[in-house]
């Protein structure tokens, strides 16, 4: 008896019947390598940074993100916990360990108390880092792996990510080219496990359409743009 | 747009429910053709379209008619419907129905290309932009479905009627939605029907219209029919009707001089 | 009790139009979703244009689908996840059934998935003792009460607050009898703390997935509420439950696909999150499942290749096609008996589980043509009822009376002498008896489909044809 996937294949092969084999063979292949976007919207491409980071807010807004503009990495914490006194939720907080996120000195900020870690049932807020902001949208790009663990993104019920102005890109392809295996220059690599694309804070219209915010993911987004994450 | 045809011929497909039901809007289709110099004709091999048959899954006599239809109007510059559904049939599906016959296939195209919907006709080839008629009330004008997404009537008919002194115009919320006539629809799955036409009616209703107006017989005998039976003082009448500025009673209805008679 | 078979869907329907609660969640329904993707369409001036390029990818990877679901299974092993093929629902559920085993599995969460409803995972799992917990709040919600879902995107849409509030009240044991369930933000709230605990002591949790990436072997999930990233990053073993015609060549072609996805659906510029899933947990990840499997569900969709259906395998799932459904709007989704409601339903039930089965579905339509004018895959949905239809007059399924008198009205046509002289007398014959009615008639022979709820309008007398050739041809209708 053959298997589920050879029957499966000789049922699909059976509506090609007549195909140029060859061909096909040579388009798939030359598609599965192709590294072009197809149709990216205008205004997925800002002129320059400026527009793209003012672009990004816009949208990360309207999807009811909330978001807060920095210098350097220095003033992060401070924003965070002006923040979270403003909104009245806990000083705790787990803390993506991205050596990025060291530099903002967390252990000055006396009254903010982070834990660096993936989150766990209890933790209210959770802090991580954006590997991309995503201008199109309002769309933030969030990579699984030790530095960045992806429960901090889904777990508390306030997620606040960081993201330097210069991540900030025009489109979905732009963020993603990066990780992808390369076919000019012939590298070849495996995705994280997971790319979160995250728009906005978690919702349902499920009970009579009408919409909440806060469904099983975060209740609030809260964003820092980070104009200078390098500097000093 | 390209220089107003001079004298085209003409040649008029009345449709199954004009011919039966409503002459009247076969004579004003061929008063506004005429007005604009078009030489009208009615020619004597025309039946059905056959969409009854295409939607029925009966596809052998779909073709048979359609080729029936072609060849009827074989001789003239246009063909134009005072329907979007029939037109929508003879546009869109003729050309689908016979696409495995290479011998009728070409001349399905062509056949296409040269048929157009009366209004759309008027405005889009004749460029007609307004018509000496008269109508006091105040109307709704329901797009079929068939003239609004297989023959791309919209604008035409609201540009026309906008030229009708003492009409005028209401926009429906709901109006790209169905009426829930649907052909053999409306008697296969009546319950529904009636859900979707009296839907229609309350919107008509609602938007403060006296008339409802449309370019298809098969909406106006559900949408009237409902009115009728709801008791709703509201008055139905094709379009050409009214651009034509041809008296009739409403759809329905009888002149009050005829109902006098027969009292 | 609404019965689960197309066969039943005209009794289904009445009840259905009979139901004033359910008709009143129609009637939000339709105007919030309607306007919603209108002016999402509206603001992005190449949407049509994406559109295009949406449908030209499908087609493309439809043509080449064994080649690119070769290809997602090399890749997706690559990264660490495990690949299943299943030819029908039987084979998808052991399978599912045989990995919740070699882990002991007890409570299973499980995200949104269409396909999962149509292999009907939940009661198989119950069977054999283990838990499906649903998740997606409209899921979870017609899970407690026992019911399919009735919409593709918002399950629950048959649903008030009230029937809500009852549900939980009977199912949460560790809700407190005084706490006030009155409005919606309670509701959710509640839903959220019940949830929080299932999600945390799963074993395993298992997904849908709206694309196949085949270039990275990658998995892609859209979701608002977050349970399906919860669902697959907590519990030790994910899996995805897809059908095969899922699969897209790259990143960048899914990127397409996303920015039609939302918009179409819910009018939103972009879901709320979109999931990217590759392989399993990476050494020195602080989070994720240790395994990642991937079900290949076939299911009836193989012999749709190289048929004049083989286009329906384009569909996303968006549910714009139900949104904009005058049929779907007037009854909503269980009178339709199966998995898929709607116009997407109507085309693609019948091929899931024979045109026999489900006779009722692809005649269910005016035609009106607003499915496919939105249809965000350019899906020509009419045309495909329009096959069945074909099919079933060719296999002889129609009503006998119905063939005849379609057989004898064709005949007319094709002669025209014939068919004017039918019609003149048929609009003498009516107008005699409209006469009585003012021009209309309350009953007609045959016709009782239309007079019980509409009056029929009677002919004038002549028929245009032969006042038209008449003796005294003045151009004027008779009165
Ligand atoms: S058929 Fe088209 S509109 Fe309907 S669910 Fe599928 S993709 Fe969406």
């Amino acid at each position: 008896m053959s298997t589920a996937r050879e029957q499966i294949f000789a049922a699909l092969r059976q509506g090609f019947r007549g195909r140029n084999e060859a061909a096909a063979k040579v388009g798939v292949d030359a598609r599965l390598a192709r590294r072009a976007p197809n149709l990216v919207p205008a205004r997925a491409k800002p002129e320059q940074k400026r527009a793209a980071v003012a672009a990004f807010t816009a949208m990360a807004e309207e999807a009811a993100a909330t978001v807060a503009r920095v210098n350097t990495m220095i003033d992060v914490p401070g924003a965070v916990a002006d923040y979270l006194r403003n909104h009245n939720l806990p000083m705790r907080a787990a803390l993506a360990p991205d050596p990025l996120l060291d530099a903002a000195r967390w252990e000055r900020r006396k009254t903010l108390e982070v834990r660096k870690g993936r989150a766990e049932a209890f933790d209210e807020v959770g802090i991580s880092l954006a590997y991309r902001g995503v201008a199109e949208t309002g769309t933030l790009v969030m990579l699984s792996g030790e530095n960045t663990p992806t429960t901090l993104n889904f777990l508390p019920e306030t997620e606040i990510v960081i993201l330097p102005a210069d991540r900030v890109v025009g489109a979905y392809e732009e963020a993603l080219a990066p990780l992808r295996s390369n076919s000019e220059d012939g590298s070849r690599h495996s995705l994280p496990r997971v790319v979160n694309f995250v728009t906005g804070p978690s919702r349902s219209a499920d009970i009579e359409q009408a919409l909440q915010l806060g469904a099983h993911g975060p209740r609030r987004l809260h964003i820092v743009i980070v104009d200078d994450a390098a500097g000093p | 747009m390209s220089p107003r045809p001079q004298n085209p011929s003409v040649g008029l497909f009345a449709t199954c429910l004009v011919d039966l039901f409503r002459p009247s809007v076969g004579f004003a289709a061929a008063k506004l053709l005429e007005d604009v110099g078009c030489r009208v004709a009615l020619p004597r091999g025309q039946t059905c379209c056959g969409q009854p048959a295409y939607n029925s899954g009966d596809k052998a006599n779909a073709k048979r008619l359609a080729r029936r239809t072609i060849a009827a109007f074989r001789h003239f510059d246009y063909v134009v419907v005072p329907s979007g559904s029939c037109g929508g049939m003879i546009k869109t599906h003729y050309p689908e129905a016979l696409a495995d016959d290479r011998k009728w296939l070409p001349r399905a195209r062509a056949f296409a290309e040269k048929t157009y919907e009366l209004v759309s006709f008027l405005h889009d080839v004749m460029g007609v932009r307004d018509v000496k008629a008269r109508f006091e009330g105040i109307a709704a004008y329901h797009d079929s479905c068939s003239s609004l997404r297989e023959m791309g009537v919209r604008v035409q008919p609201r540009a026309l009627l906008a030229s009708v002194t003492g009409l005028g115009l209401r926009e429906l919320p709901g109006r790209d939605a169905c009426c829930g006539f649907g052909g053999t629809f409306c008697v296969k799955y009546p319950e529904i029907s009636n859900h979707m036409v009296a839907d229609k009616c309350r919107e008509i209703a609602e938007s403060g219209a006296d008339t409802v107006l449309s370019g298809d017989m098969g909406c106006l005998m559900n949408i009237a029919g409902k009115l009728l039976r709801e008791g709703r003082a509201i008055r139905a009448y094709h379009v050409a009707e009214v651009l034509a500025g041809v008296e009739a009673a409403p759809i329905g209805q009888v002149k009050p001089e005829a109902e006098e008679a027969t009292a | 009790m609404t019965e689960m078979s197309p066969l039943h869907f005209k009794e289904n329907a009445i009840r259905a139009l009979g139901d004033a609660e359910l008709q009143r969640a129609l009637g939000n329904m339709r105007q919030g979703f309607i306007e919603k993707r209108t002016k999402a369409a509206e603001r992005l001036p190449e949407f049509d244009a994406l559109r295009d390029k949406a449908k030209e990818i499908k087609d493309h990877v439809l043509a080449h689908l064994d080649l690119y679901l070769e290809a997602f299974e090399k890749n997706c092993v690559a990264g660490g996840g495990t690949v299943h093929w299943a030819k029908d629902s039987a084979q998808a559920r052991d399978i599912v059934l045989n990995i919740c085993r070699l882990v002991g599995a007890e409570t299973v969460t499980k995200g949104k998935s269409m396909v999962g409803e149509e292999i009907e995972i939940n009661p198989f799992l119950e069977a054999n003792g283990i838990r499906p917990i649903e998740t997606d709040l409209g899921e979870y919600i017609i899970q407690l009460r026992n019911e399919p879902p009735s919409h593709l995107i918002a399950p629950a849409i048959h649903v008030n607050k009230e029937q809500i509030a009852d549900a939980f009240r009977q199912h949460h044991r560790d809700l407190s009898p005084e706490r006030p369930l009155t409005d919606r933000a309670a509701l959710l709230n509640e839903a959220r703390r019940a949830l929080r605990e299932r999600f945390l002591e799963a074993d395993v949790g298992i997904t849908g997935a709206n694309f196949l990436i085949a270039e990275t072997g990658s998995t892609v999930i859209v979701t608002n509420e977050g349970n399906g990233d919860l669902t697959q990053t907590l519990p030790r073993i994910h899996i995805v439950l897809a059908s095969i015609e899922k699969v897209v060549p790259n990143f960048d072609d899914a990127a397409t696909l996303i920015r039609v996805l939302a918009r179409s659906a819910t009018g939103q510029e972009m879901s709320v999150y979109t999931t990217v899933s590759t392989g399993r947990k990476r050494p020195g990840d602080l989070d994720g499942p240790e395994q990642f499997h991937v079900v290949l569900i076939d299911n009836g969709r193989s012999k749709l290749i190289g048929t004049e259906f083989q286009e329906v395998l384009r569909c996303i799932r968006c549910g714009a096609c139900l949104n904009h459904c005058p049929v779907y709007g007037s009854v909503g989704g269980h009178a339709y008996g199966s998995v898929y409601p709607g116009p997407i339903g109507k085309v693609l039930t019948p091929a899931l589980q024979g045109l026999e089965n489900a006779r009722d579905l692809p005649n269910a339509s005016t035609f009106c043509g607003r499915c496919e004018e939105v249809c965000p895959m350019r899906i020509p949905l009419p045309k495909m009822m329009r096959h069945w239809r074909e099919q079933e007059y060719a296999k002889r399924m129609v009503a006998p009376r119905v063939r005849w008198a379609l057989r004898l009205w064709a005949l007319a046509a094709r002669l025209p002498s014939l068919y004017h002289f039918g019609a003149r007398l048929a609009a003498w014959w009516l107008y005699r008896r409209g006469k009585k009615g003012r021009g209309r008639l309350a009953k007609v022979p045959y016709g009782e489909g239309w007079t019980r709820f509409r009056d029929f309008p009677a002919p004038l007398g002549k028929t245009f044809q032969s006042q038209w050739r008449g003796p005294r041809r003045h151009r004027r209708p008779s009165p």
